[in-house]
């Protein structure tokens, strides 16, 4: 087989257009993981991948997925911020590949908010 | 310490878009016979004054002591002068930031490269509005990626849509 080019992404997006209609704008979800020095130190990339992996084999399309910068919680990285359209943020402390697989199945997708992970809801830190 | 080049690259690029960059081109280039290693991150965000640049090379400056103290680029610069090699931060004020970092292959110390591709992975997954273009250069061989070129074939299909996510890890498994 040919080796892919990036011409080849015009098949893509006539894929998806045959497939879907596109959503006008707006998420359902936005995931931040945050990626300060020593989140990153910590295993934030292995876990934005691990989100993205899930992203690319579940299909959805209304998860969106970003980066910020240090959040002045270096002792409980890495962080992940979690935030359903309309419900208060979820922030989850000392993530890694596994937690961030479960909390995708089971918070992003089915609305469960996974509790022994949680460290703050909205503004409030809860432990 | 940083356990991979990789993550140093992640930290400056993050560093990048905290400055508001919206165009952030990477260049590494790996030469095993000249026993170098080279990473070159150029960003057209807010840049420094040059007093602050010289500043945010010391890993015991910090603005403000409400602030803490920045460990990034102290780290990156570290890695790059134990390892035999150079670095230099340019920036300027209103126009963007430019980070250099050499590092002698051979060196004992030298942390890997690391995942190239989950690292590019993540930076334009997770940043759609920003630029970004990657060029990897090893013993002569020359791979280039830039989202600019991929979103204008996409045109209003999401870069991070699952479709294009599976295509682009694809791509990056073959020209890697
Ligand atoms: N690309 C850039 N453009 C503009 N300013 C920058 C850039 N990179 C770094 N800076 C400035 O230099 C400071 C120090 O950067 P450094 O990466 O060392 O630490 P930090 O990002 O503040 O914190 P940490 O990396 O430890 O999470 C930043 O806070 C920012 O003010
Ligand atoms: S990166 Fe950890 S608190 Fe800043
Ligand atoms: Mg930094």
């Amino acid at each position: 087989m040919a080796k892919l080019t990036i011409e080849d992404l015009r098949k893509i997006k006539e894929k998806v257009h045959a497939e879907t209609s596109l959503r006008e704008g707006g998420w359902r979800v936005k995931v931040t993981v945050h990626m300060g020095t020593c989140g990153i130190v910590s295993g934030a990339r292995e876990v934005m991948s691990a989100l993205i992996k899930e992203i690319e084999e579940a299909g959805v399309t209304d998860v969106m997925v970003s980066t910020s910068g240090c959040m002045g919680l270096c002792s409980r990285e890495p962080l992940v911020t979690v935030e359903v359209m309309e419900q208060e943020p979820i922030k989850y402390e000392y993530m890694n590949p596994n937690k961030m697989r479960q909390v995708f199945k089971r918070h992003i997708l089915q609305g469960e908010v996974q509790t022994p992970f949680v460290l703050a809801k909205g503004a409030e830190i809860i432990k | 310490m940083m356990a991979e080049i990789c993550d140093h690259i992640m930290d400056i690029a993050i560093n990048s878009i905290t400055a508001v960059a919206k165009k952030i081109d990477i260049f590494i280039v790996q030469d095993k016979k000249q026993d170098i290693l080279t990473v070159r991150v150029v960003d057209n965000g807010k840049g420094m004054t040059g007093e602050i640049s010289e500043k945010v090379q010391d890993p015991f400056f910090s603005t403000k002591t409400s602030r803490k103290i920045g460990l990034g680029i102290p780290l990156f610069k570290g890695t790059a002068e134990h390892c035999g090699g150079d670095f230099y931060l340019k920036s300027k004020l209103g126009e963007g930031t430019e980070i250099f970092a050499s590092f002698a292959l051979s060196h004992p110390d030298l942390p890997p490269l690391g995942n190239l591709k989950d690292t590019i992975l993540v930076l334009i997954i997770s940043n759609p509005e920003v630029n970004f273009s990657f060029s990897y250069i090893i013993n002569g061989k020359n791979f280039t990626l830039n989202t600019k070129e991929i979103k204008a074939q996409l045109g209003d299909v999401p870069i991070s849509h699952p479709e294009v996510i599976k295509f682009i890890g694809q791509y990056l498994d073959e020209n890697l």
